[in-house]
């Protein structure tokens, strides 16, 4: 599964994305997250959130006129629904 | 202000490409081609340096090491993350790699022979990677320039502990003199290679030039690193393996040899030294490693909503 | 303590390029540079207090097997993911617990090293908690696989409760029972337990590890690097 990461750091004052990883589960997103993000001690809050569950704004000049249209946070492979029979995707 | 809608003219103007904004078909590709050849080049790097991780001659240079090959695992992930955000998964671009289809950084190939070896890697590999990255980080696309912010913060720690490696050697017993001199004779050409074929047979310069992708051309940087590193191996007291090697007073740069292009075209074809041992270990790696992922993904699906064990 | 987290760490060292997916390459070399890290502070001092001049690498490099101090459990070999991650489990449940009482020794150089390496360690601990559990719960196979190696790794736990941290075997009897309950994995029963690290009588693994290890200080003697 993908999660998106947010780190606010030490003097931070919001959280912010710094990137994905691929993980099973919550627990060993946070995990990860931890030792690829904060590596340096870069961060004190994290935050890991399956990408699936952000909603993103979609970008454009349309967007004063209409009622935002909302979409998935990237052009996600993650969005597709994958066959259960298919193993390591 | 009106928001700038043409795509060339947003690049023009500086502002970054984000994952959702509307995109050629040619950029898209070009950057997960690249992008991923990039992540790709990260990963297969541990394999040459994690074989000395073993035997690195003192605890301090193994903790180094170890650090290094992290990082570059960790540099991985990061490109792997940024190419993700254009539609194409992990899974996607590791089988790619795995069939030979995607290609990654021809300076892999070559075997890490002895303690030496590793600290020319750091020395040439990664200041070559360094040239190749600065500029990336003004990118076009907002992901893959924001990770290259990030690789090139860690990135220099790299390129100074492998010169470090070479200057202690430099300064040692005749043999390591001699370990550091034979090294560097195995690894200055395909360290120019890196830099790809010289400009006039490189197909895609002119339009990801265009769009930002590409910054700075191959012989460019390729004369840069050469006019950056050769002072560089006089302070080694190394000769850098190259008769036509000289310093060009009109030019304000240093002339050089002619590379061996036929030696780089076998190797990115799959007939270097290392290619199938590496494409081996990674293979295995996936393979052995089948049963490990599927056990997360059953635990995670019998265990849906639940929280924290 | 030293030798166990050294050796400990070569053994993870050699996963590097290897794990099963990216992130865990990643993990497993957090893991060994904590590791490294926590040898050398280790060593480092036991050269002080030893007073032959000996430096954390004279101690690395230089000894033979016979003088190194390792638990058995860590020069064991990495055999599948499972098998790394039951090794791993075992060490870093009795580790925490060895790190908790340390930092309350009255030595005061003990103490700050047991403090600051105790963080490290509750980190692992969790890793390889989580990993024992995902496997063991996870699919028959990775079952199948988690219940040998946690088989076969079972007589070197004796070991770790000689001596000075024998009060800490119920502690630690606690939390692998739980885990690995957590798991639906069998507690191991009692059974004879290897003995001897602490005395330098070594299983045949410490041996090529060393020589690997060990190999360029005792090709190029009285280098520099």
């Amino acid at each position: 599964m993908l999660f998106e990461v947010f780190i606010r750091s030490q003097h931070g004052v919001a959280h912010k994305h710094v990137g994905s990883l691929h993980a099973a589960d919550a627990e060993m997103a946070m995990a990860n997250a931890r030792d690829i993000y904060t590596r340096r001690n870069e961060g004190t809050s994290i935050w890991v959130v399956p990408s699936e569950a952000i909603t993103a704004s979609v970008p454009g000049e349309k967007d004063a006129l209409f009622a935002a249209a909302t979409t998935k946070v990237y052009r996600h492979p993650g969005y597709f629904k994958v066959p259960p029979e298919v193993k390591n995707i | 202000m009106e928001p700038i809608t043409d795509f060339q003219a947003r690049i023009d103007a500086g502002v970054k490409i984000e994952p959702l904004d509307a995109m050629p078909e040619a950029y898209r590709k070009t950057l997960v081609r690249q992008i991923s050849q990039h992540a790709h080049s990260e990963i297969v790097g541990q394999l040459p340096e994690g074989n000395w991780i073993g035997r690195a001659p003192t605890l301090e240079r193994k903790a180094i090491l170890l650090a290094k090959v992290q990082d570059e695992a960790g540099h991985g992930l990061y490109l792997y993350a940024a190419a993700e955000t254009l539609g194409v998964s992990r899974q996607e671009m590791i089988d790619d790699l795995l069939s030979g289809k995607a290609k990654y950084s021809s300076i892999f190939n070559y075997p890490t022979l002895t303690w030496a070896d590793i600290g020319t890697i750091g020395w040439l590999v990664d200041g070559a990677a360094i040239m190749n990255q600065i500029p990336l980080c003004h990118c076009s696309y907002g992901p893959y320039a924001r990770a290259m912010v990030r690789i090139c913060k860690e990135e220099s720690f790299h390129q100074r502990q492998g010169f470090d490696i070479l200057i202690q050697l430099s300064r040692g017993t005749e043999a390591q003199k001699a370990m550091a001199q034979d090294a560097l004779n195995r690894w200055w050409w395909p360290s120019l290679m890196m830099f790809g074929p010289p400009d006039e047979q490189s197909s895609h310069s002119a339009q990801s030039s265009a769009w930002k992708i590409k910054l700075i051309s191959n012989d460019a940087l390729r004369q840069k690193f050469v006019d950056q590193t050769v002072p560089q191996a006089e302070y080694l007291g190394l000769k850098v393996p190259d008769d036509k090697l000289a310093w060009n007073e009109t030019r304000g740069h240093y002339d050089f040899g002619s590379i061996p292009w036929d030696e780089f075209n076998q190797v990115i074809r799959g007939h270097g030294p290392c290619n199938a041992d590496r494409m081996r270990a990674r293979r295995q790696a996936h393979e052995e490693g089948a049963w490990v992922r599927e056990a997360g993904n059953a635990y995670a699906a019998k265990h849906q909503g639940q929280h924290a064990v | 303590m030293g030798d166990s987290d050294l050796i400990l760490s070569q053994r993870l060292g050699a996963w590097c390029g290897h794990g099963p997916v990216l992130e865990e390459d990643l993990a497993l070399a957090n893991v060994a540079l904590d590791l490294l890290g926590q040898a050398r502070m280790w060593l480092s001092l036991y050269g002080e207090r030893e007073g032959l001049n000996r430096t954390e690498d004279d101690l690395a490099f230089l000894r033979d097997a016979g003088e190194f101090r390792n638990l058995l459990l860590v020069e064991q070999p990495n055999g599948d993911y499972a098998f790394t991650m039951a090794r791993q489990f075992y060490f870093d449940a009795w580790h925490k617990l060895a790190l908790d009482q340390l930092a309350l020794s009255g030595d005061a150089s003990v103490a700050a090293i047991a403090a600051k390496a105790a963080k490290e360690v509750a980190y692992h601990l969790r890793r390889s908690r989580d990993w024992v559990v995902r496997l063991g719960d996870g699919t028959d196979e990775s079952h199948r696989r988690m219940q040998a190696a946690i088989d076969a790794l079972w007589p070197f736990t004796g070991e770790m409760f000689d001596e000075y941290f024998n009060n800490l075997q119920p502690a630690w009897q606690a939390e692998i029972e739980a885990t690995l309950n957590l798991a639906t994995l069998t507690v191991p029963h009692d059974t004879w337990m290897h003995r001897g690290g602490r005395q330098g009588i070594h299983t045949e693994k410490l041996g090529p590890l060393l020589a690997e290890m060990q190999f360029l200080q005792r090709a190029y003697p009285k280098a520099a690097w």
